[in-house]
């Protein structure tokens, strides 16, 4: 009877230290529902409460009915036939199981069917559902789709897309790639046409998308005619009715469980979202950001049910006469795979939080302005966790997803030659962590995003107040470390600025982009190592390595190493 | 026809998955190390009482008699999606045998009134009885349905049940009231709802109120009850003062079960007999098993 809330100390540890209290007044409008609707908590106490047991309820189905499911729908895997997308058994079966317990829609307003809980929450079920079943996240994850129409669509787009998505009778999906526009979204080229009484059709191909099957499709699409770039693109929502036509499904390397699919769409009625022109300015990067943080969490259930896997093996093998668990370098590798999983888990709640703060600041902002108040106050802190925002969800889709392979990769080493057999579920493992550092935009892209934040030092701020803080006794030590890799970092960052080579800049960015991780991150975990004395050993080996990674990354850096893409073409001859 | 269903739930000891700390040296179960869960054949019956409520309508009302601590279970059954949950608890029932248990499950039936189904597991793991069911309706003096899979259909005066017997199954037609005992097969819970957890995760019963007054002297009971009640919190608790029921029928007083002797059986192999896959051997392997008693 495993349940994935109860039998994973670390998240209930992220869980029992969340310090939400302004964002679930945000989110629940000074508890004003309460009266209303019997299950809306009275105060902050009760929707802690609500969220535990429903997380609850979420790691009791993730553990004793996804999980046992999953290897078989990896088998079974999502099927086409006559023109018509087939969930595996496993995947329709867990779906139902979802809508059942009404968590489909968790963070819709309760008025459309949702439970309003803070993206927080949601992603720690996400991280659940993931170690369960990667494939299964895949449209369990897609609650953001729903999340979008609430935030940009109007009253009418509400009231019919989200109610049914919400119960889980409506799955969606997110049509933005195609043949020629995956990382460059830019280059969209479906077309939205406007017929005399104004209502708009799409008209051409996506590509690779995520449950394309779904019944609500939002669409990224070419409004205005014979522009080139973003701003031409609006976001549209359509029923996934006869006109959507599903071309093929992808046979893929991993999350056999989630259609991947091609679509057509033949003059599908389609309605825009919000404004025209917005569509991939802001609407999709908000959507992205949003499923970055998703992606994150399912590479990093996908690294926990790793681990899981190698430690239990580890135990279980003997060699030599002992458990392989003994053996140091073994040992070595679980307590590295440990370390990375708990400090991946405070970096993506950390997030999370900055997410939830944003958004909420945001809805905030809107009510206010409708009620003719003033906003300054509010807008001066939007505009903060926003920026910080933008930085972290790429830093943090950027870190877990790389590590969650790295952490498959160790334990699938640990199996030995049965990790590489089909009878353990660590072949499978590494197979679904693999599309998690490309799809919503690759770890290279996320370096892209991050970088700007990096240069421009925007946590300088928070870096300060964390230097001047008291950590007790043991903790000082590391405090030094985390002194000394912000040194490294600045004097990396001034070389690489003064040589104003953009091309240079583009390579070292992933170097100075895994420093200021470690400052980020590393400062958490002293955070952490202050209320509970077992994290000393995280925080410490974390930044120990930290340490050291940056004075190798700086090392990259100065050393010049890079000088020889000039001369790429030679050396790739 | 719209059914009102009660349905007959249990809190046992988590039998199947016993740990190493949970049985003492001597043989005997330690049940403060098991957890405890809902009587898994019980929660098919409360499925079925749930499905046929949404399919023709009615009400559906789960009763346990059990010690203050199975308002736990009480709480999940509206978590499923019962409308309303009722305890019997008294330390004057406690030590009752399947006999003084439905004695006082049929008091509290009756005191309930208007109903048309009621429903419960074949039996509870831990007694293993399947005693319970039977006896209440007996009492009650309405007919009764055992190893029932499926319902097929609720009409105006009566239902139709598939029910398991060696070898196949008969289909039945019974008037209402009638009693019915579910076979595990039967159907699969649902989950808990998320909805329902947050709106009923506080339900109390009337010694959780007390307890809560016991801690708190501002809090009176009468007014905290009223405020459960009113909120719809309520998990409705019956003593044996509220049950017409004779004092020398319920508990220990009303139990002619004895346990005479309990004996711990090691069941371990000494010796074997090495069998030829022949026909011979098989035939010889068979008569064994007769003479053993194990095949008849």
């Amino acid at each position: 009877m495993p349940n994935y809330f109860t039998d994973n100390p670390d998240l209930v540890f992220q869980f029992e230290h969340l310090a939400i209290e302004e964002i679930v007044a945000l989110v629940e409008q000074q508890y004003s529902e309460s009266q209303k609707y019997k299950y809306a908590p009275r105060d902050y106490q009760d929707a802690l409460d609500n969220y535990k047991k429903v997380l609850e309820i979420v790691g009791d189905i993730a553990g004793n009915f996804v999980a046992p499911r999953a290897a078989d729908v990896d088998i079974e895997e999502a099927q086409m036939e006559n023109g018509e997308v087939h969930y595996a058994q496993g995947t329709s079966e867990a779906l139902e199981r979802l809508s059942q317990a009404e968590l489909m829609g968790m963070t819709l307003p309760r008025k459309y069917g949702g439970l309003n809980f803070p993206t927080t929450i949601y992603m720690m079920a996400i991280e659940m559902i993931s170690r369960a079943d990667a494939s299964l996240m895949n449209i369990f994850g897609l609650q953001d789709i729903a999340e979008t129409i609430h935030k940009f669509g109007d009253a009418g787009q509400c009231e019919e897309f989200l109610p049914r998505l919400a119960s889980g009778e409506h799955t969606g999906a997110m049509a933005l790639t195609e043949p020629d526009a995956g990382s460059d979204l830019q280059a969209v080229k479906l077309q939205a046409v406007q017929d005399e009484s104004g209502a708009w059709h799409l008209r051409g191909v996506k590509r690779f998308i995520t449950n394309g099957n779904g019944e609500v499709l939002l669409v990224l699409a070419r409004s205005e005619p014979g522009t080139k770039d973003g701003r031409g693109l609006s976001l549209f929502a359509c029923h996934g009715d006869d006109s959507v036509k599903v071309r093929r499904i992808e046979h893929k390397l991993g999350i056999h469980g989630s259609p991947t699919c091609e679509l057509q769409f033949n003059d599908t009625p389609a309605q825009l979202i919000g404004k025209r022109k917005f569509g991939l300015i802001k609407y999709v990067m908000d959507l992205m950001n949003g499923a970055r943080l998703g992606i994150s969490a399912q590479a990093l259930g996908i690294a926990q049910a790793a681990y899981e896997e190698a430690l239990k093996y580890a135990k279980a093998r003997e060699q030599f006469g002992t458990a392989i668990y003994h053996i140091p370098a073994v040992t070595n590798m679980l307590v590295n795979m440990r370390v990375t999983l708990e400090s991946n888990r405070s970096l993506l709640y950390a997030t999370s939080q900055w997410v939830d703060l944003s958004h909420k600041l945001e809805a905030q902002i809107q009510a206010l302005k409708a009620e003719g108040k003033s906003v300054s106050e509010e807008m001066a802190r939007f505009k903060e966790a926003s920026k910080i925002t933008s930085l972290l969800t790429p830093i943090t889709k950027f870190v877990l997803t790389e590590s969650s392979n790295q952490i498959c990769y160790d334990a699938l080493q640990i199996h030995g030659g049965a990790g590489y057999m089909r009878e353990f579920s660590i072949e499978r493992l590494v197979r679904d962590a693999r599309i998690t550092n490309i799809y919503e935009g690759t770890s290279q892209m996320q370096v892209v995003a991050a970088i700007g934040g990096v240069v421009n030092d925007l946590l300088a701020e928070h870096f300060n107040e964390k230097e001047e803080q008291k950590y007790k006794g043991t903790l000082r030590k590391l405090v030094d470390h985390l002194i000394e890799i912000r040194e490294i970092f600045r004097d990396s960052l001034r070389f690489v600025v003064d040589k104003k080579d953009k091309q240079f800049q583009e390579v070292a960015a992933k170097e100075l982009v895994e420093m200021y991780s470690y400052l980020y991150v590393g400062y958490l975990l002293l955070d952490e190592a202050e209320k509970d004395e077992r994290k000393i050993f995280i925080a410490n080996r974390y930044i120990v390595a930290g340490l050291g990674n940056s004075r190798r990354n700086a090392e990259t850096i100065m050393s010049d190493q890079f000088v020889d893409l000039l001369h790429a073409d030679k050396i790739l001859a | 026809m719209k059914p009102n269903s009660i349905v007959l739930v249990k809190q046992v000891p988590d039998t199947a998955n016993i740990s190493g700390q949970v049985m003492r040296p001597d043989g005997t179960v330690n049940r403060a190390k098991l957890p405890a869960i809902f009587n898994p054949e019980d929660k098919v019956a409360l499925e079925l009482a749930l499905q046929i409520k949404d399919k023709y309508g009615g009400s559906v009302r789960v009763l346990t008699m059990g010690p203050p601590k199975a308002s736990e279970l009480l709480r999940e059954c509206l978590y499923m999606g019962a409308d309303e949950a009722y305890l019997v608890t008294d330390r004057r029932f406690a030590a009752a045998d399947t006999l003084a248990t439905s004695y006082v499950l049929s008091a509290a039936i009756e005191k309930l009134g208007n109903y048309d189904l009621i429903l419960g597991g074949r039996q509870a793991i831990d007694g293993d009885t399947a005693q319970v069911g039977p006896q209440t309706a007996e009492k009650l003096g309405i007919p009764q349905v055992t190893y029932a899979e499926q319902i097929v259909s609720v009409k105006k005066n009566s239902v139709v049940i598939k029910r398991k017997i060696d070898g196949g199954y008969e289909i039945l037609e019974s008037a209402l009231p009638v009693l019915i005992t579910v076979i595990k097969d039967a159907a699969t819970p649902r989950p808990f709802k998320a909805r329902r957890i947050m709106a009923y995760k506080n339900a109390k019963s009337l010694l959780e109120l007390e307890r809560m007054t016991e801690s708190n002297s501002l809090l009176y009971i009468n007014d905290l009850k009223e405020e459960y009640v009113s909120d719809g919190l309520y998990i409705s608790t019956f003593t044996m003062d509220e049950l017409d029921v004779e004092r020398e029928r319920c508990g220990l007083a009303g139990s002619p079960t004895k346990v005479h002797k309990v004996e711990s059986v090691v069941l371990a192999g000494n010796e074997h007999d090495k069998i030829e896959a022949t026909k011979e051997g098989l035939s010889q392997l068979v008569e064994k098993l007769m003479q053993d008693h194990i095949l008849g």
